[in-house]
């Protein structure tokens, strides 16, 4: 590895550039099951969105919550399933798929990171779904129901990078049940466990806000607030100062612990493969 | 000997939709099968043979009733598969050379213990089928295992097992040769023949390999673009066809055409020789005589391709 | 119908043999089914702890809503669940080995990775019910029994029939599979909370279009004596088998029709 040269810097993002379009393109060929996915969400929004009518007609401000704000929170929490991975699969199918074929091993042969390639692809994926399976459940919630929007253009801008913060810490966490593959080959079961945990505590059934003290605080030492909580308390937040960067900060923080796990448990996947040779 | 498969007049097309541009579809018919005629005996090994899509799988699905035919007449063993599906399917085995009819997971064992109660075969039968089967096909070493651990030719026998275990009186076999090696190509066709004469299952084997055919059937079938070109023997096939087989032969040093009986010399290049001879004819005197020379270095032969034999005959 | 149900069960008995073999396993992934279907009812007792009454029902009443739809569609994802998965089975060509065989294909569809450990679900549903039962102020008597046990078989039967239609659905539109989920666990979602809290054209929706209501609303008005909130006939209450029955046929005509035309294809 030489010195780094503008070259090779302009090399590797056109490669991860590249990836990302192949991870866009690659998802968008499959636009039945995504017309199928924005269906599904729409539904599920409408039950939802009552569900919490309901609730917040019973007890006004529950949560610190208006009902316009519960009811973004629930249309927002649906159009963010698919892209921060809330039911598992991606990365998590595709190793474990490349591990029963034996062509895992060829993925940590490659010079450039494993976790790198497929955060790429993932990030595109991540954008198509976030176009195709989540707006039309959004447009379709605005519609239906007098949803809470920000007024400042900056909150925008932040949430979007929430949103794009919480895609990659849903990776994060897919990528290493992934990995698990390298050593316990059938990750089903570990998989179910992790997506029980990101639909309950990333606050896609009940927002966290809802939840008692102590559930509250064991939610808030957990990562998946991060897919759903964070990015949409971002949104509801009238301030883009002092309430948002904490915010922020928890999912870099995340991000950071995940991907430096993500990182490591790669390097020792090289070590197996190499001992054990694939 | 009363026809266990009639077929007249049996039609199935298909309708392909093909993008043409963004937003203009093509839409034309494909007749993958056109018209087919034939009655086969029981206890008849007919052999169905065409180049790839003349409409040989498509055939075998609508005689053993996974496809419904657009036109024409369909009775197996007096029933019409179409419309009595699950009846027709006690008295057929099917062995799909690309797909497994086994249970992935499971021991092979457990396969067939599944299938000896799906069919109903009466236990002491099943205890013989399963002992003959196992011996024949030698799956004793394989009976516990899952069928995704086994070879692709353990996996084939163990297909055909599966299809015999309930005494099937037709036996269809789909590309059954495909990704074998050789030997396990011989004795598979050994199998088949025995089966058919000692059993008298009637056997209907698809393939586009001639040697296949020519190894267990008596009759063969020849469809190309939906339609039989022919029916009949192999000898009639060869005479018929034209079809010539081709002894390669390579000599120490160039020389003049070489003078053996029954063949013609087709071509020269240097010092090899390609001596044809009729496709039914035994190579073996030709090969002996070719033994006998001293500048002999190395030979081979080859078989007539079934896309030369169906042209030919086409072309007739 | 007998070879159906005979080919089910010898089917099915061998995948659930072939689970029992990995027997930790089976053991964990019930359990986690267990834990996933609790979470439900986790967010229903969350949110009562900030309100005693949800859509007009307390929360004994409406577990004994939400025990009665899972019940249903844990039952029905167990028998047929697999139903849903034809699309798959047409595309890695499993589907022409099954026509090949003596028995009819939903039968064959359905028990073809049968999976035991669904029985989580119907558990957890069992477990509510009865804390339900003891809970909830319910007038029993014999025809409040009869119709509770009903209610819940016609469910089963309801939900049955949109996973066979769900299946069905996938011979057309094949990628498309997941709409199916919209109406099973959609379906099974929006019957847990009281229907109160849904607008009237949605209510009529779910009984007159797809009867999911039948499986646990208009009996559990019955069960819990009250009122229709909406002012719908009473006897809507006692027609569970009746929407059971009838919805049964349509999708068995649907399913029918997607077999027809799969072997009229072959695609």
């Amino acid at each position: 590895m030489g010195p780094i040269s503008i070259d090779r810097v302009r090399g590797t993002a056109g490669l991860y550039g590249a990836l990302v379009v192949r991870g866009f393109r690659r998802y968008a060929t499959y636009r039945a099951a995504t017309v199928a996915g924005a269906f599904t969400n729409t539904v599920f929004g409408v039950i939802i969105a009552y569900t919490y009518l309901a609730l917040w007609e019973t007890r006004p401000d529950l949560g610190g919550y208006g009902v316009a704000q519960a009811l973004t929170f629930a249309w927002v929490a649906q159009a963010l399933i698919a892209p921060v991975g809330l039911f598992g699969g991606f990365i998590i199918d595709d190793l474990s798929e490349r591990v029963r074929t034996g062509a895992a091993a060829i993925d940590l042969h490659r010079p450039v990171s494993l976790l790198g390639l497929r955060l790429a692809e993932d990030v595109g994926r991540a954008a198509y779904h976030l176009l195709a399976r989540g707006l039309p459940p959004m447009v379709v919630g605005a519609v239906l129901f007098d949803l809470a929007w920000p007024s400042q253009l900056s909150t925008w801008v932040l949430f979007a990078l929430s949103v794009a913060l919480a895609v990659v810490v849903g990776f994060g966490l897919r990528y290493l049940l992934g990995l698990l593959a390298y050593w316990i080959i059938d990750v089903q079961g570990p998989a179910w466990v992790l997506v029980v945990l990101q639909l309950f505590f990333s606050g896609m059934m009940l927002p966290l806000v809802v939840f008692p003290d102590w559930l509250r605080t064991v939610a808030d030492l957990l990562p998946f607030r991060c897919l759903i909580q964070i990015p949409i308390d971002v949104l509801l937040s009238e301030d883009t100062g002092t309430a948002v960067a904490p915010l922020i900060g928890v999912q870099l923080l995340w991000i950071g612990f995940l991907l430096g796990a993500g990182g490591a448990l790669t390097r020792f996947a090289v070590r197996k493969v190499v001992v054990q040779g694939g | 000997m009363s026809a266990i498969i009639e077929v007249d007049d049996l039609r199935r097309t298909f309708v392909v939709r093909r993008r043409r541009s963004r937003l203009r579809r093509d839409r034309h018919e494909v007749h993958a099968v056109d018209g087919v005629s034939f009655e086969i005996g029981g206890g008849e090994a007919v052999g169905y043979i065409g180049p790839n899509g003349a409409g040989k799988s498509t055939t075998v699905k609508m005689l053993t009733g996974i496809l419904v035919p657009t036109g024409g007449r369909l009775r197996v063993a007096g029933l019409d598969p179409s419309a009595r599906r699950t009846e027709l399917a006690r008295h057929i085995g099917v062995v799909f050379g690309q797909r497994t009819g086994l249970w992935w997971d499971l021991p092979l064992r457990d396969s067939y213990e599944l299938l000896g109660r799906i069919y109903r075969v009466p236990r002491r039968t099943y205890d013989v089928n399963l002992e003959r089967l196992v011996d024949l096909l030698d799956l004793g070493p394989l009976l516990e295992q899952p069928v995704r651990q086994l070879s692709l030719g353990q996996r084939m026998r163990g297909d055909i097992a599966a299809a015999l275990l309930h005494d099937p009186r037709i036996l269809y076999l789909d590309e059954p040769t495909i990704g074998l090696d050789v030997v396990s190509k011989a004795k598979l066709r050994q199998f088949l023949r025995e089966l058919n004469a000692e059993r008298n299952t009637t056997i209907l084997l698809t393939t586009h390999d001639l040697v296949d055919i020519e190894q267990v059937c008596r009759r063969v079938m020849v469809i190309d673009h939906g339609r039989l070109v022919f029916d009949g023997g192999f000898e009639q096939l060869h005479r018929e066809g034209g079809a010539r087989r081709t002894v390669v032969v390579d000599l120490a040093a160039p020389c003049d055409p070489l003078d053996v009986p029954g063949v013609t010399v087709s071509r020269i290049d240097g010092a090899r020789q390609w001596l044809s001879l009729p496709a039914g004819a035994s190579a073996a005197p030709v090969v002996a005589a070719l033994g006998r020379r001293d500048d002999l270095v190395d030979l081979s032969i080859q078989e007539p391709a079934i896309e030369d034999v169906i042209t030919s005959l086409y072309s007739r | 119908m007998v070879d159906a149900v005979r080919g089910f069960a010898i089917i099915a008995g061998a995948w659930v043999r072939s689970a029992l073999s990995y027997r930790t396993s089976f053991v964990i992934g019930t359990l986690v089914q267990l834990v996933i279907t609790f979470l439900d009812f986790a967010a229903i007792i969350i949110m009562f702890g900030h309100i005693e009454a949800f859509g007009g029902f307390s929360i004994s009443q409406i577990a004994l809503l939400y025990a009665m739809s899972g019940f249903a569609l844990g039952a029905a994802d167990m028998l047929v669940g697999n139903a849903e998965a034809l699309g798959r089975r047409i595309r890695d060509g499993s589907f022409d080995q099954m026509l090949i065989r003596p028995v009819p294909a939903l039968a064959q569809v359905a028990a073809d990775r049968f999976a035991l450990r669904r029985i989580g679900r119907i558990a957890q549903s069992g477990v509510v019910l009865t804390w339900a039962i003891s809970a909830a102020p319910i007038d029993w008597s014999v025809a409040r029994v009869v119709v509770l046990a009903g209610a819940m078989a016609c469910g089963a039967v309801i939900f049955c029939a949109v996973f066979v239609m769900g299946g069905a659905f996938q011979v057309f539109a094949g990628d498309a599979a997941e709409v199916a989920n919209a109406f099973t666990y959609g379906g099974n979602t929006l019957t847990q909370y009281p229907l109160t809290i849904y607008p009237s054209e949605l209510v009529k929706g779910v009984t007159f279009i797809v009867p999911i209501a039948f499986v646990n609303w208009y009996p559990g008005l019955f069960v819990l004596g009250m009122d229709d909130p909406f002012g719908l006939p009473g006897w809507l209450q006692f027609a569970s088998p009746v929407a059971a029955v009838a919805f049964v046929v349509v999708a068995a005509a649907f399913w029918r029709t997607a077999i027809r035309h799969y072997r009229s294809t072959g695609s």
